[in-house]
């Protein structure tokens, strides 16, 4: 959802990065001075393993353009098996999310270590492009759009009971 | 004129089985009918739509609706059962999460209208006729409800104060719902009268599932003969127990079949097949993408299978189409 004012449609990700690997990579790209393109929020879970499929459905509910998760490479997990869960769930994830109509470069996961912070800035970058091409998501609009063939028959039944007091909801 | 507390039942997206589900209270219907007057259910006794209109808004103490909501009819009959409703009370997966009738969602309505009423094998129609909602004949004119674009679970159409989840819910559940009902001590709105534990609580095989279940094939229920003592989710039945409200006994892995996920969610999970998604994927044994995808892909259909009766209740609610229209 861009700004009202403006017609340049700026995409919003949201971004699950694990503390170990991922958070500390975009810590590293920050204070070494790298510049990326704005339109990630981070948040910093302790493992990739800790997303929760439903993460993704609600951020892509609430208006998300598109969903980057970022885990420490195979191997190197602090919890030692928490990034492959993640890219077992990432993987039908990947799947159900084409099925339900939302674009593959909306949704990625990616290994990327403490030490590379380029590879955040890159990765990022990337996915801003591909998803700036795709346009906006906009969940909460489609939905809204979807259920004003509601409307007609609401009014029409709110309005002939007038004279009795009407059931809020 | 009897003081009973009144009583109401209406249909609407459903198959029928949650009518049917009434009548499984046996002899415990003779109960219910003795302590409720029951003053709508067309299902099975003669009233109809201007009976309900005549009624004073909230003189019904309680509605059990069941169905998903499709049409404008159906859309209309909800909004009145609520006016004259006290308590209205989504019964059935079909009204408390969407049922079978939300995988609709997964395609358009010119879709579906074109497939029923042209492409089906069985359907001889060379003239392409669909379906109008007026119709004129010899100077009468009848008009028939418009089918929605998508289909909704009760509450996404009107105020709902309780659900009574199942395919079809087990008669208990509705008895326990109506002594709640009548003696006045009713959880607070909003509540899934069931249990608020995973179905494998009440599973007899709970004891037989291991710590760690690592899964290289996933398998249907006709390709294998289950052992009947043994968890089924690790002999590779996909079985939706572990993220599925109870209070159905667990009946079907009882009889040998995995649980289907009929129930719904247990009260703080907000997107069910999502959390199917979570557990069943990782049940995936490998760590190359490569075997992981392979015993993946044993589940070919993860949107019917992980929200086979919640797909309206889904976050995103269906399929969202290409052209922008659903």
């Amino acid at each position: 959802m861009s700004e009202p004012t403006t017609t340049t449609f700026e995409p919003r990700i949201v971004a699950f990065f694990c503390n170990w690997c991922t958070y500390t990579a975009a810590d590293l790209a920050g204070v070494s001075r790298m510049k990326y393109a704005p339109n990630i929020r981070v948040i910093r879970l302790m493992c990739s393993g800790r997303l929760d499929p439903q993460f993704v459905m609600t951020a892509f509910a609430k208006g998300a353009d598109g969903v980057l998760i970022g885990g420490c490479h195979p191997g190197d997990c602090h919890y030692v098996e928490g990034n492959y869960k993640a890219l077992r769930r990432a993987t039908l994830l990947k799947r159900m999310l084409n099925d339900l109509g939302i674009e593959e470069d909306r949704f990625r996961l990616e290994w990327i270590s403490a030490s590379e912070g380029d590879k955040v800035k890159h990765v990022v970058n990337e996915m801003v492009e591909k998803i700036r091409a795709l346009g906006p998501l906009d969940m909460p609009g489609k939905h809204k759009d979807w259920d004003k063939e509601m409307e007609e028959l609401e009014a029409h039944i709110n309005n002939s009971q007038q004279e009795e007091p009407a059931h809020v909801h | 004129m009897s003081t009973k507390p009144k009583i109401g039942f209406y249909w609407c997206a459903s198959c029928g089985g949650c009518e049917e589900s009434v009548v499984d209270l046996a002899e415990d219907i003779l109960m219910v009918v003795g302590a409720v007057d029951i003053v709508f259910w067309p299902c099975a006794m003669d009233f109809k739509k201007k009976d309900v209109e005549a009624m004073p808004d909230k003189s019904i103490v309680a509605t059990l609706l069941n169905g998903a909501i499709r049409s404008s009819e159906q859309e209309e009959m909800a909004h009145m059962l609520r006016r004259k409703s006290q308590v209205l009370i989504a019964y059935g997966s079909c009204a408390h999460t969407g049922g079978i009738p939300g995988l609709a969602n997964q395609c358009t309505l010119e879709r579906i209208m074109k497939y029923v009423y042209e492409e089906c094998p069985t359907m001889v129609n060379d003239q392409k006729t669909h379906p109008q909602t007026h119709f004129k004949d010899d100077g009468r004119e009848t008009e028939l409800p418009k089918l929605r674009n998508v289909v909704r679970a009760l509450d996404q159409v009107v105020d709902v104060d309780y659900y009574i989840p199942g395919c079809p819910p087990p008669a208990k559940l509705l008895k326990d719902a109506v002594l709640a009902l009548l003696s006045g001590k009713l959880p607070p709105k909003g509540t899934v009268l069931a249990p608020d534990i995973a179905v494998c609580q009440q599973c007899k095989r709970n004891d037989t599932k291991p710590q760690d279940i690592s899964l290289t094939e996933f398998k249907r229920p006709h390709q294998i003969l289950a052992d009947p003592d043994k968890c089924l989710l690790a002999q590779g039945l996909p079985c939706m127990g572990p993220a599925t409200r109870g209070g159905c006994d667990a009946v079907c892995v009882t009889g040998n079949m995995p649980c289907t996920g009929c129930f719904g969610p247990v009260s703080h999970v907000h997107d069910h097949g999502a959390k199917i998604l979570s557990y069943l994927a990782s049940t995936a044994a490998g760590k190359e993408e490569k075997d992981i995808g392979k015993t993946l892909a044993g589940i070919p259909d993860p949107v019917g299978t992980f929200y086979r009766y919640g797909l309206a209740k889904c976050q995103l609610r269906g399929k969202i189409h290409a052209t922008g229209e659903s």
